[in-house]
């Protein structure tokens, strides 16, 4: 078992079957008892170490556990900010009161809420009172002879016993081949091995706390962003570039990496017949890129699970979309607007998206258009539908073009992706839903307004870039944290006796009967084989009767 | 990436695995028979007075001569119990050899229709139910082949047909490719070693249920302390095996989503099975909560696991919900 004291193994050889059941994990001092000391009058400092004990005893350990799992529950069941923020929106938008409630107990960031960090910071106290004293006894032990023979090898739960001419030392050299720690007294020899389970078990324990440091390192001093590029348009890292930026506590925005790219080329390509017309197959984005400023620009091919990396600033393409360009002429005959305009997807399985463009610049008033675009678009009675999400036949509709005050200056913030409801009820209609345009088609403006020209069908890419110096000290850890695992789990830690019974003035190689004991400090494994290899290897005269069955 | 789906090992698949189901139900019934007649699995154990699980026949001196007080105590405790039928030897044998076929039937089914996509044959629901299948039953023979725990046949085999047949019904999908985000190589990593660890986790479970049902008096199936061996063995197997699971998922959440880690449901899941194992653990090595409480933990983790495989798709959503439920 995990926790080894000095006295485990003789207490084991007088009732081995309560072996295992001793356990804590809080040092040899604490022993088994600590749940019967209760602190009785004995003060701050009592109450501290009664505190303590319980803290680091193993059951406290299994309640934190289960709490631990329990208290995760409701971060799977209400949507979290940071991970579904839409979800979270949409569910104060559906039912306010509710909402308000919930989010008043963390619900929509459980992750983040202080109950749940007061449950892993307990538990990681308790692993650091029971590694602390645990990493001192196994150092300690580690350079400990294995304890002397029992009396009686016969009441160990692994016992044989034969006539052979065997000598102690050469018990102890054969023990010691197979790779046993030894130490040998008067008629007997004593050895120990599997030290490595509890180093394991440390080295896992240690390496559980190293990754929360490391994921708290990756908070603090990291950053997370997502910005929109068209296809043609470029991005350079800085706080300013992005859509949303949302950095660590330590972090401090000279500190970006200063790398930029143009978006060459955006390539979606879709399954375009069967059952399953229109499932992507396959996203990529073609990238010159500048690792800093003045470097010689490289190529780089962008794909779902290939982010572009620059020394640890990793930008991955997460999302994808069209921008319809349009040329907007004014009502004097200016050019008011000339570019794309990203749209957001409205239905996914298809990409049927919609657009709004605000013309602050138009004269003689401003003007703010929906559109509606779809990639292919087949007519439906007196409708039009998209109906594969590539760009086959792409037509933009003018859903609603109005003139007037956009609302732009007042200072409100405002949605690049909706027309201010407050403003648009002010404006005046100039056109409801005009019927589809194909590229290069133009729609004219009633009342002198202008006009509006669908020029052609871009793409957007959303990409999130990260920063997080956490990631590979949590890898390293995780990967620590396997190794020990694997080591506590395989590697049992076991004993074994030799008594050798001298005639007095017995001559050497005359045999002599050799009583072989042994048992594991593990429960669950099968250390008979094993054992039975050891007494052949002590008794290799003697042919051992059954060593294998064939099963 | 190749579109083109070969109809016809679509079909083959298809058709093997309707033959996968039929010999877990043969296999079954042969368990259950050899399971219901020979006097092995109770009477031999108690024989060598050793846990089933223990490689047989290894003890040097556990007891006096191992043959001596078995034979006696046959005699005293079951006189009713003589030599078995010639025929209910072979029907452990029979059952055996139909579990082998039925798991290379799975097996041959799961390739063809990977053939068919050309991918690794675990990118939706359906496929993933089919694969777990053979994880589970591979698990359980392979266990088998070590140590004695053909009791645990009838109830592995009929818990295998049940979840084919659940899945043909009602999760089967067209073989197609998948989307973007699921080709890549970490699919081969990530999923099939969840898929190992959740073969070794419900062929634990499966003992678990037998512990807890498992009266004193009924003398056919294995002692509870046979039963949880086997569990524990199975779980500590898995454990890191799912830990691996769970760690590269991360890596790949690196490379897809920009985080190693995000609290996605199936993330959260993953997590929660994770810590009620190794709550199961601990339980473990903890006076008073071996036996019946630890057993209740591992059962629970593993209920955990079968909704964070199957509830979460269904339920929540999220990131990893790619995994087309029809
Ligand atoms: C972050 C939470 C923890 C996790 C995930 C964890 C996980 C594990 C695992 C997987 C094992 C291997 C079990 C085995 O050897 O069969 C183990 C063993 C052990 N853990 Fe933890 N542990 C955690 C916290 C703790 C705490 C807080 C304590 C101290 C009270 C503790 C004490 C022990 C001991 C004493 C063992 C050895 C038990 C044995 O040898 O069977 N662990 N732990």
């Amino acid at each position: 078992m995990g926790h080894i004291d000095p006295g485990a193994g003789e207490r084991a050889v007088a009732e081995p079957q309560t072996k295992t059941e001793t356990v804590t994990a809080s040092g040899p001092e604490a022993g088994g008892k600590n749940e019967e000391r209760r602190p009785g009058g004995i003060g701050v400092v009592g109450w501290a170490r009664w505190f303590w004990r319980t803290l680091t005893s193993m059951r406290t350990a299994l309640i934190l556990l289960f709490l631990f799992a329990l208290a995760s529950i409701p971060g799977s069941i209400w949507p979290q900010r940071g991970v579904s923020d839409a979800k979270v929106f949409q569910y104060f938008e559906d039912s306010p009161r509710l909402a308000e409630w919930l989010d008043r107990f963390w619900l929509f960031d459980v992750f983040r809420a202080p109950w749940f960090a007061a449950i892993y910071l307990l538990l990681f106290l308790s692993l650091i009172g029971c590694v602390l004293p645990r990493t001192m006894t196994h150092l300690r032990e580690s350079r400990r002879k294995p304890p002397a023979a029992p009396r009686n090898l016969g009441r160990l739960p692994q016992h044989a016993s034969f006539e052979a001419p065997l000598t102690v030392e050469e018990a102890a050299a054969r023990l010691r081949a197979k790779r046993f720690r030894v130490t040998t007294g008067p008629g007997w020899a004593a050895a120990e091995k599997g030290y490595l389970r509890e180093s394991g078990n440390l080295l896992f324990h240690v390496a559980l706390l190293g990754l929360l440091l490391a994921v708290g390192i990756g908070t603090l001093y990291g950053y997370r962003g997502n910005v929109l590029v068209v296809e043609g348009e470029g991005f350079a890292n800085t706080v300013a570039a992005y859509d949303r930026y949302m950095p660590g506590q330590q972090v401090n925005a000279e500190s970006l990496e200063p790398f930029s790219f143009t978006v060459e080329d955006f390539q979606a390509s879709y399954i375009a017949k069967g059952e399953k017309t229109g499932q992507p197959l396959d996203f990529e984005a073609r990238l010159k890129v500048e690792d800093a400023p003045g470097a010689p620009v490289r190529d780089y091919v962008l794909k779902v699970n290939e982010p572009l990396n620059v020394n640890g600033t990793q930008s991955y393409l997460i999302d994808h979309g069209y921008a319809p360009t349009f040329r907007i002429t004014d009502g004097k005959g200016q050019v008011a607007f000339d570019g794309p305009v990203p749209c957001l997807v409205v239905q996914p399985a298809n990409f049927t998206s919609e657009c709004v463009i605000k013309v602050p610049d138009a004269q003689p008033e401003q003007l703010g258009i929906l559109i509606g675009f779809l990639p292919t678009t087949v007519p439906v009675g007196s409708e039009w539908v998209s109906v594969f999400p590539g760009a086959a036949n792409p037509t933009a509709q003018v859903y609603g073009a109005f003139a007037g005050d956009l609302g732009l200056k007042d200072g409100r913030p405002q949605s690049v992706y909706e027309l201010d409801p407050d403003s648009l009820k002010k404006m005046k209609p100039l056109v409801m839903k005009a019927d589809p345009l194909a590229v290069n088609e133009k729609l004219t403006l009633p009342g002198g307004m202008g006009s509006i020209e669908f020029t052609g069908v871009k793409e957007w890419i959303a990409l999130q870039i990260t920063h997080d110096p956490g990631r590979m000290p949590a890898f390293v850890a995780s990967v620590l944290a396997v190794a020990g695992l694997v080591l506590t789990l395989t590697v049992r830690r076991r004993r074994v006796w030799v008594r050798v019974h001298d005639q007095a003035g017995q001559p050497e190689g005359e045999s002599r009967r050799v009583d072989v004991g042994g048992l594991t400090r593990t429960e669950g494994g099968d250390f008979g084989e094993e054992f039975t290899e050891i007494v052949s290897a002590l008794n290799p005269g003697i042919p051992n009767p059954g060593v294998k069955d064939a099963r | 990436m190749p579109v083109e789906v070969d109809a016809g090992l679509a079909t083959l698949s298809d058709q093997l695995i309707l033959a996968t189901v039929l010999l877990y139900v043969f296999a079954m019934i042969a368990y259950a028979l050899d399971l219901a007649f020979s006097r092995s699995a109770g009477a031999e154990a108690r024989a060598a007075k050793r846990p089933a699980l223990a490689t047989v026949g290894a003890t040097v001196g556990t007891g006096a001569d191992p043959a001596a007080p078995a034979s006696a105590q046959a005699e005293t405790e079951e006189p009713e119990d003589r030599t078995p039928p010639a025929w209910v030897v072979r029907v452990g044998m029979v059952a055996v050899g139909l579990g082998w076929l039925g798991w290379i039937a799975n097996l041959a089914s799961l390739i063809t229709r990977g053939l068919a996509v050309d991918r690794w044959p675990w990118g939706n629901m359906y496929e993933f139910v089919v694969a777990m299948c053979l994880a589970t039953v591979g698990a359980f023979l392979l266990m088998q082949l070590r140590y004695r725990v053909r009791f645990l046949g009838a109830f592995v085999t009929v818990a295998a047909a049940l979840c084919l047949g659940f899945a043909v019904r009602y999760l089967h999908v067209q073989a197609g490719p998948v989307v973007p985000a699921l080709n890549s190589y970490w699919v081969a990593i990530h999923v099939s070693a969840a898929i190992v660890a959740a073969g070794l986790f419900i062929v634990a479970a499966v003992s678990g249920i037998l512990y807890l049902i498992r009266k004193d008096t009924a003398v056919r199936l294995p002692s509870r302390q046979d039963l949880e061996r086997v569990a524990h063995r199975a779980i500590v197997i898995g454990f890191p095996i799912w830990t691996f699971a769970v760690i590269a998922g991360a890596l790949w959440a690196d490379k897809a989503w920009g985080r190693y880690w995000g609290w996605d449901p199936k993330e959260v899941w993953a997590f929660i099975t994770w810590i009620v194992y190794a709550a199961y653990l601990h339980a473990r090595a903890t006076a008073g909560w071996k036996g019946k409480a630890a057993t209740i933990v591992q059962l629970v983790a593993c209920a955990c696991l079968l909704f964070n495989l199957v509830g979460v798709n269904i339920f929540f959503g999220g990131l990893h919900s790619y995994a087309e439920v029809p």
